[in-house]
C-alpha cells in the first residue's frame, strides 16, 4: 500500500442511461508513468474526470496518497498535488509566461489583500528555473503567449504542471495538435519528468509515442478497463487487439 | 536530460519584445495635433478674420484639452479595467446622474443670502455638513450601483452589456425621482474646491495612475487580464472569477461617482440629466486607446492618451472654427477608425508568429 499513488475501486460513471465508465479498477504506483489508450468514447477522459473532480462519480472509491478522497472540483485536486495539463491548455493568452505560470497562486512581495503587489522578479526567475528543469526554450518570457506557437504554448502549460504538482500529473493527448519537432520537445519533458520521479497518467492516441514513454498501458474499451500491460511484456498489435476489441473482450476489469 | 534539451528544442525565433500598443496611441496623438498646429498656421488662407497662430503653444488651451476630458477620463478609468475583464459598463452616464443628485443633497447649505435654501432637499440637520460627507456619499453610491451590476453578471450569468443596461435606465430613473426632476443646488464653499481650477485634471491623473500602477504590479491587475483572457483558464486556476468581477464593477461605479463628485463640484449644482451619453465617451475613450472590447488587453495609460486625442480633436475643431455638428460626426469615424487600425494590426501580428 505505501508506494501506491493513486487506487481506483469500483470507479464508475453514467450519464443518464449511458455507462461511461464501469467499474474501474486502477493502480499507480511511485514514480511510475501510465498511458491510458482507447478508442474515442471508450472513457479515457471520463476516467481522468472523475479523479481530478470535474465530475462528480457516480459510484466507486478513490485513494489519493494514502487517503480516501473525494474531490469537489479541479481546484481542490490541485490543492492536494494534482496537476492536470487540459486539451484546452487554460492558459491566459494576453499574460506573459511567468504570469501563466503563476496564475492563480502568484508571489507577493507586499500583503494588500486583492492589491497585494506582485513579485515579478522572483516569479520570472522561478520562472525561468522551471523552463530550464523541463528544457523548455521561450525566447523572451515577457511576451504574452498570444503569439506562440502551439508547441511553445503547450510547453508552458507542461512546465507548469510540473513545477507545482508535487504528486501526479495528467496530460490529455498533449501532443494531439503538434509538428514533429515540438512533439518532440514535449516528450523530452516527460522524460525527464521521469527522471525526477513524478508520476504521470498521460492520455494518447499515438502508440509510438506510448511505447516510447511509459512503464505500463492500460486500455480502456466501451466504458471498461479492458487490459493492463507492461510495456516490456507487450506489443503494439497486442494492445490494438485489446483497443478493437479481438481480445479481452469477455474479461472483466483489471488492474 | 541535458543531452536531450538540445536535440529537440524547435530553432527558437530570434524575437524583439512587443511593441507596446501605447507607443501607437501616442504616435496617433502626436499626429492628429501637428495635423492642427499646421492648419493653425495655414488658417488665414480660408479665413480671413483670424492670424496664423499655433496650436499647442498656448497653456490655456492645452489646459483647457486636459480640463474638458478630465471628468469624462475619470469615469473612463473604470471603464476601462470592466472592458479588461471582457465586460461593457454603459451604466456609468446615468449613475453620474444619480450619484449628482444624491451626494449634492448632502452638500448643501442652510441659507442662501439670509433666506432659507430654495432648493432645499434635507432638514437642516443635514446642511452645512463638511465636504467630505457628500465625497464619501458620491463614493458610496456609485459602488453600490457598480456593485449590483458586478453582482448581476457574476451570478446571474446576463451579459454585461444587459445588466448595465438595466442600470443605466434604472439609475436615469433614481435621478429623476429623488427630487422630482428639480435641480439641486447652493452647495457650501467647502464642497466647491473638488471641482476647482485645475483639480479635476489633478483628480483624473492621481486616479489614473494609481489605477494604471494597480493593473501593472498588484494581484488584481494579473487577475483582472486573466479573467478578460481566458475566464475559464482563471477559473481553473483557482482565482474567484464572481468576487474579482464585482470588484471590478464596483471601482468603476465609485469613479463614476467621483466624476458626479467633480462635475457637481464645478458646476454648483446638480441635474438628473447630468452625465447623458459619458458612458459612451468613456468606451470611446479607452477603444481609441488600444483597449481591446474582447478583453485582455489594453491599458490605463493607452486610455489616458485616448482621451487626450478626444480632448485634442474637441480643441482643434473648435481652434479651426468647425460647426460642432462635424464634431460629432468626425469624432464617430475616429472611432472606427481607431478600431479598425487596431484589427489590422492584431491580424499582421498573428501571421507573423
Amino acid at each position: 500500500m505505501s508506494d501506491i499513488i493513486l487506487e481506483t475501486r469500483g470507479l464508475t460513471k453514467r450519464y443518464g442511461g449511458v455507462h461511461a465508465l464501469e467499474d474501474a479498477n486502477f493502480t499507480l504506483r511511485a514514480g511510475e508513468h501510465i498511458a491510458v489508450v482507447g478508442d474515442n468514447g471508450a472513457g479515457k477522459s471520463t476516467f481522468v474526470r472523475q479523479i481530478t473532480g470535474v465530475e462528480q462519480r457516480t459510484a466507486g472509491k478513490v485513494w489519493f496518497d494514502g487517503n480516501e478522497v473525494d474531490f469537489a472540483g479541479p481546484i481542490e485536486a490541485r490543492e492536494h498535488g494534482i496537476e492536470t495539463v487540459f486539451q484546452n491548455l487554460a492558459l491566459a493568452d494576453d499574460l506573459d509566461v511567468p504570469s501563466n505560470l503563476f496564475l492563480g497562486r502568484e508571489l507577493i512581495r507586499f500583503n494588500l489583500g486583492p492589491f497585494s503587489i506582485l513579485d515579478r522578479k522572483a516569479m520570472r526567475e522561478r520562472t525561468q528555473d522551471a523552463l530550464t528543469r523541463t528544457a523548455v526554450k521561450i525566447p523572451n518570457l515577457s511576451n504574452t503567449i498570444r503569439h506562440m506557437s502551439g508547441g511553445q504554448r503547450q510547453c508552458v502549460a507542461i512546465a507548469r504542471a510540473a513545477s507545482f504538482a508535487s504528486k501526479l500529473i495528467i496530460m490529455d493527448e498533449p501532443t494531439a495538435a503538434l509538428g514533429v519537432q515540438e512533439t518532440a520537445q514535449v516528450e523530452n519533458i516527460i522524460r525527464g519528468l521521469k527522471d525526477r520521479g513524478i508520476p504521470l497518467i498521460l492520455i494518447s492516441h499515438n502508440l509510438r509515442q506510448v511505447f516510447d514513454l511509459v512503464d505500463r498501458i492500460v486500455v480502456f474499451r466501451r466504458g471498461r478497463i479492458v487490459a493492463s500491460l507492461r510495456r516490456d511484456e507487450t506489443d503494439g498489435n497486442d494492445v490494438v487487439a485489446y483497443i478493437t476489441g479481438v481480445k479481452g473482450a469477455e474479461a472483466g476489469s483489471y488492474a | 536530460m541535458a543531452e536531450l534539451s538540445g536535440t529537440a528544442a524547435p530553432a527558437a525565433r530570434p524575437r524583439r519584445r512587443q511593441w507596446p500598443a501605447e507607443i501607437n496611441v501616442l504616435i496617433g496623438l502626436v499626429v492628429i495635433a501637428l495635423i492642427f498646429e499646421v492648419l493653425g498656421w495655414l488658417q488665414p488662407m480660408w479665413r480671413s478674420d483670424i492670424a496664423a497662430q499655433s496650436f499647442l503653444w498656448n497653456s490655456q488651451r492645452l489646459s483647457i484639452i486636459i480640463g474638458q476630458v478630465a471628468i469624462t477620463g475619470i469615469i473612463a478609468v473604470g471603464v476601462t479595467q470592466v472592458i479588461i475583464t471582457g465586460g461593457i459598463d454603459l451604466s456609468s452616464g446615468s449613475v453620474v446622474g444619480a450619484t449628482a443628485m444624491i451626494a449634492m443633497s448632502f452638500a448643501q447649505v442652510a441659507m442662501v443670502n439670509g433666506n432659507p435654501n430654495p432648493k432645499a432637499i434635507f432638514g437642516p440637520e443635514l446642511m452645512d455638513l463638511p465636504a467630505i460627507v457628500p465625497a464619501l456619499v458620491a463614493v458610496a453610491c456609485g459602488a453600490i450601483a457598480g456593485m449590483i451590476n458586478g453582482a448581476l453578471i457574476a451570478y446571474t450569468q446576463i451579459p454585461p452589456f444587459i445588466a448595465t443596461l438595466g442600470m443605466m435606465v434604472t439609475a436615469r430613473g433614481v435621478a429623476n425621482w429623488y427630487s422630482h426632476g428639480n435641480p439641486i443646488s447652493f452647495p457650501t464653499q467647502a464642497y466647491t474646491v473638488f471641482g476647482s481650477g485645475l483639480h479635476p485634471v489633478l483628480i483624473f491623473v492621481a486616479l489614473a495612475v494609481l489605477f494604471h500602477l494597480a493593473l501593472r504590479f498588484t494581484l488584481y491587475g494579473t487577475r483582472t487580464y486573466a479573467i478578460g483572457s481566458n475566464p475559464e483558464a482563471a477559473r481553473i486556476s483557482s482565482i474567484k472569477v464572481e468576487r474579482h468581477l464585482m470588484l471590478v464593477y464596483s471601482i468603476a461605479g465609485a469613479l463614476a461617482g467621483v466624476a458626479a463628485l467633480v462635475l457637481t463640484s464645478k458646476n454648483l449644482t446638480a441635474q438628473a440629466g447630468m452625465g447623458v451619453m459619458y458612458e459612451l465617451d468613456a468606451i470611446a475613450m479607452a477603444v481609441i486607446g488600444g483597449v481591446s472590447l474582447s478583453g485582455g488587453r489594453g491599458s490605463i495609460l493607452g486610455t489616458v492618451l485616448g482621451a487626450l486625442i478626444f480632448g485634442v480633436i474637441t480643441s482643434g475643431f473648435t481652434f479651426l472654427g468647425i460647426d460642432a455638428y462635424y464634431q460629432q460626426i468626425i469624432k464617430g469615424a475616429i472611432i472606427v477608425v481607431a478600431v479598425i487600425a487596431d484589427v489590422a494590426r492584431q491580424k499582421r501580428r498573428a501571421r507573423q508568429a
